[in-house]
C-alpha cells in the first residue's frame, strides 16, 4: 500500500465547484484545520465524517465563510474567498447551508422563511418568490404547512423547511452540517429521503454526517477527518469495507460496532 | 350494557377544610380575605377617629379655591388668581411633558448605546460601557442636581449678552443659553398659516403613501425604490414652497436683549434650566438601563439566527433589521415598560431643581397652603397610578402584537 491508495477517486465531471488548497485555520492557539487540500467537482456528493472535534463542521463553514481561514486558498465556483465583502456576498448567494439546529426564523411563517432571501438578496418579485417557495415546499412534501410558524412543526418538518429555504436561492452547492443529529430517530428518514432525492437531481453536496447508510446510498466520496486533517478519502464501498488508516478503522469500529 | 357505579361518596367532614387538597386552598383564601378586610376596616376607622380629633374633615372643596401662587413654567395659561385645580392641572401637564420628553430621548439613547456596546470597534464598545456603568451606578438625584448646576453655573447671566463689550453671544443669533434658562424663538401664526398647516399635513400623508407604494412595488417587481430621500423631499419641498408663496405666514418671535433697564430677554420662549436638567438627567440615567435591556435582547437571539441569515446571503444590516431585531423586541419590550414607568415616577424628583411638576404644585404649595395632606397625597398617588397603568396597558397591547406564535 502506498499513498496512491489514499488518493481520491476520479471526479465525476471536469468542472470544479470548490477548490481548497493548503488551507489552515486556528482558533487562537488551537490549530483546527491543517493543510487542507480538497477539490470538489460539479455534481459530486461528498460525505465528511470523523470523530467529534476533528474540524468537519469548521471545514464546511469555511466554504461559505461563516468561519474565516488564516492561510491557503478557497475558491468557490470561480470566486476566491478573501476579506473582499463582494466576493463573500457572491459565494453566499450561490452556496446553500442546512444547520444541525435548523435555524429557521421563528417570527416568520414557513413561506416567509423561504421568500425572505430571494426578495431581499435576489430582488425577486414577491409573487414569483412565493411560487418558487411553494415549488420547493412541494418537493420536500410539506406544502400544506406553508402558513404555519416553525414552532408549530416537528423537528423533521423544520429541517425539511430549512432545506427548501436554501433551495429557494437556487444554490449551485449545498452544505449540510449534521442535518439529522438533532432529530428523533423516526424523523431522520424523512430528512434523509429528501437529501437523497436532491442528490439524484445532481446537486453538488458536501455533507457532514454520521449516517453511514446515507453515505453508502448517495455519496461518491467519503472524506475521513481527524485532528484537523483529511486522513483518508475514498469511495464509500472502499472506505467502509477496506479502511486504510488505523484511525479510520478505529472510528468505523466505534460507530458500526453497535 | 352496564353503567359503572359511581364511587361511594363520603360525607363531608370539617377536617377536610385543612387536610384535603381540594378545599385547603379555598380555606386559606377565605381566611386571608377576612384578615385583610379586618385590617382595612381598622385603619379606616383609625383615620376617621384621628381626623375628627384634629377637627379635620375629608373634603375636596379646596380645589375650587384661589391658588394665589405663581408657577414658573406653564403649558396652559395660568395666573395666581386661578384655582388650586388649575394649578394641579398645570403641574400634571408639566409632569407629562418631562415624562414624554424623557421616555422618547431615553429610548433613542438606550437603543443606540445598546447596539453600539456590541460593536466590534474596541473604542466605541468601551465608551458605551463607560457610559452605561457611570450613569446607572450613580443615583439619579445626583445626576439631576449635577446637570442643573452645570447648566446654571457654566452659562452666562443675561447681562453678559448686552452692549459693546458683551462676553456672551447668542447661538446663530437666535438662541441664548443663560443661567436663567434657554431662550429660543417661538413661531407666531399669521395670515394663511392654516393653509401652510394643511400643506404640511398633506405632504406627511403623501410621504406615507409613497412609502407603501414603494413597498408594494418592490413586492411586485422585486426592485427596491428609494424611500428615505424621496420621502424627505415630499415632506420638505411643498411646505417650503407654500411658505414662500403665501408670503411667509409664519414668523418667528426671536428673543432679544432689552436695550435699557434690567438686563433680560424679551420675546421668544424661555425653557427653564430645571426642565432641561430634569429631562437630560432622566434620559441619560434611564437610557443606560435601556441600553442594557437592548443589548440583552439582541444577545438573547441565538447566533444560529444570524448565521442562517448570512448563509442565505443577507448583509449584516438587513440581518439585524429583518431577523435579529424583530426577535429581540420580544425580550426587550417587557422590561422596557418597567423603565418607562420608572422614568415617569422619577419625574417627581423635580423637587431637587424646583421644576413645577404635579408634586410641586398639588403636592407642594397647595398642600402646604390648604393643609389638605390626605386629599392631596391621595390625588397625587391616583395620578401616578393612572398614568403608569395607561403606559403599561398600551405597551402590553404592543407586546402581544409582536409575540411569537408557537403551537
Amino acid at each position: 500500500m502506498t499513498d496512491a491508495a489514499l488518493a481520491p477517486p476520479p471526479p465525476v465531471s471536469g468542472e470544479v465547484a470548490v477548490q481548497i488548497t493548503g488551507m489552515n485555520k486556528w482558533y487562537g492557539q488551537f490549530h483546527v484545520l491543517r493543510d487542507i487540500d480538497l477539490t470538489v467537482t460539479k455534481g459530486e456528493r461528498i460525505v465528511i465524517c470523523g470523530p467529534s472535534g476533528s474540524g468537519k463542521s469548521t471545514l464546511i463553514r469555511c466554504i461559505n465563510r461563516l468561519e474565516e481561514h488564516q492561510s491557503g486558498q478557497i475558491v468557490v465556483d470561480g470566486t476566491e474567498l478573501t476579506s473582499n465583502l463582494k466576493n463573500v456576498d457572491k459565494v453566499r448567494s450561490e452556496v446553500g447551508m442546512v444547520f444541525q439546529h435548523f435555524n429557521l426564523f421563528p417570527h416568520l411563517t414557513v413561506l416567509e422563511n423561504c421568500t425572505l432571501a430571494p426578495i431581499w438578496v435576489r430582488k425577486v418579485p414577491k409573487r414569483e418568490a412565493e411560487e418558487t417557495a411553494m415549488h420547493f415546499l412541494h418537493k420536500v412534501r410539506i406544502p400544506e404547512q406553508a402558513h404555519k410558524y416553525p414552532g408549530q412543526l416537528s423537528g423533521g418538518q423544520q429541517q425539511r423547511v430549512a432545506i427548501a429555504r436554501s433551495l429557494c436561492m437556487r444554490p449551485k452547492i449545498m452544505l449540510f452540517d449534521e442535518p439529522t443529529s438533532a432529530l428523533d430517530p423516526e424523523m431522520i428518514k424523512e430528512v434523509l429521503d429528501t437529501m437523497i432525492e436532491l442528490a439524484r437531481d445532481g446537486m453538488t453536496m458536501l455533507c457532514v454526517t454520521h449516517e453511514m447508510g446515507f453515505a453508502q446510498a448517495v455519496a461518491n466520496r467519503v472524506i475521513f477527518m481527524d485532528q484537523g486533517q483529511i486522513v483518508e478519502q475514498n469511495t464509500p464501498r472502499e472506505f467502509f469495507n477496506n479502511p486504510r488508516s488505523e484511525r479510520s478503522k478505529l472510528f468505523l469500529s466505534q460507530i458500526l460496532g453497535h | 350494557m352496564t353503567i359503572a357505579a359511581e364511587p361511594p361518596r363520603r360525607a363531608f367532614r370539617p377536617s377536610q377544610l385543612i387536610n384535603d387538597s381540594r378545599y385547603r386552598g379555598l380555606t386559606i383564601q377565605v381566611v386571608a380575605l377576612l384578615l385583610l378586610a379586618g385590617l382595612i376596616a381598622y385603619l379606616g376607622h383609625n383615620l376617621v377617629v384621628n381626623l375628627r380629633a384634629l377637627g379635620k374633615d375629608f373634603d375636596f372643596g379646596f380645589l375650587g379655591n384661589r391658588a394665589g401662587y405663581d408657577i414658573g413654567q406653564t403649558l396652559i395659561s395660568y395666573t395666581n388668581n386661578d384655582t388650586h385645580a388649575r394649578a394641579a392641572l398645570v403641574g400634571m401637564l408639566n409632569t407629562l411633558l418631562v415624562a414624554a420628553l424623557g421616555c422618547v430621548t431615553a429610548t433613542v439613547i438606550g437603543v443606540l448605546a445598546g447596539v453600539l456596546r456590541l460593536s466590534k470597534n474596541w473604542l466605541i464598545g468601551r465608551l458605551m460601557t463607560v457610559y452605561v456603568e457611570l450613569f446607572r451606578n450613580v443615583p439619579l438625584l445626583l445626576w439631576i442636581v449635577l446637570v442643573h448646576a452645570v447648566l446654571s453655573n457654566a452659562t452666562p447671566i443675561p447681562a453678559e449678552f448686552r452692549g459693546e463689550g458683551a462676553t456672551a453671544s447668542m447661538v446663530f443669533g437666535v438662541i441664548a443659553f443663560t443661567a436663567q434658562g434657554t431662550f429660543i424663538p417661538w413661531p407666531v401664526w399669521g395670515e394663511g398659516a392654516e393653509l401652510l398647516t394643511v400643506v404640511l399635513l398633506l405632504s406627511i400623508l403623501a410621504a406615507l403613501v409613497w412609502r407603501s407604494y414603494a413597498r408594494r412595488r418592490q413586492m411586485a417587481t422585486g426592485r427596491p425604490l428609494p424611500v428615505l430621500w424621496v420621502a424627505l423631499a415630499i415632506l420638505v419641498l411643498p411646505t417650503v414652497l407654500a411658505f414662500l408663496l403665501l408670503g411667509r405666514p409664519v414668523t418667528f418671535d426671536v428673543p432679544t436683549m432689552r436695550e435699557t433697564g434690567i438686563a433680560r430677554f424679551n420675546g421668544g420662549v424661555n425653557i427653564l434650566n430645571s426642565l432641561v436638567a430634569l429631562w437630560f438627567a432622566l434620559a441619560l440615567y434611564t437610557g443606560a438601563f435601556i441600553a442594557e435591556i437592548v443589548r440583552g435582547g439582541i444577545l438573547a437571539v441565538s447566533r444560529g439566527q444570524s448565521e442562517a441569515a448570512f448563509a442565505l446571503g443577507l448583509r449584516p444590516g438587513r440581518t439585524m433589521r429583518l431577523v435579529i431585531l424583530p426577535q429581540a423586541l420580544r425580550v426587550i419590550v417587557p422590561p422596557l415598560i418597567s423603565q418607562y414607568l420608572n422614568l415617569t415616577k422619577n419625574t417627581s424628583l423635580a423637587v431637587a431643581v424646583g421644576y413645577a411638576d404635579l408634586r410641586a404644585t398639588l403636592g407642594g404649595v397647595t398642600m402646604n397652603q390648604t393643609g389638605r395632606e390626605l386629599e392631596s397625597i391621595l390625588l397625587l398617588g391616583l395620578f401616578y397610578l393612572v398614568v403608569s397603568l395607561v403606559i403599561s396597558g398600551a405597551m402590553n397591547v404592543y407586546n402581544r402584537r409582536i409575540a411569537l406564535k408557537e403551537r
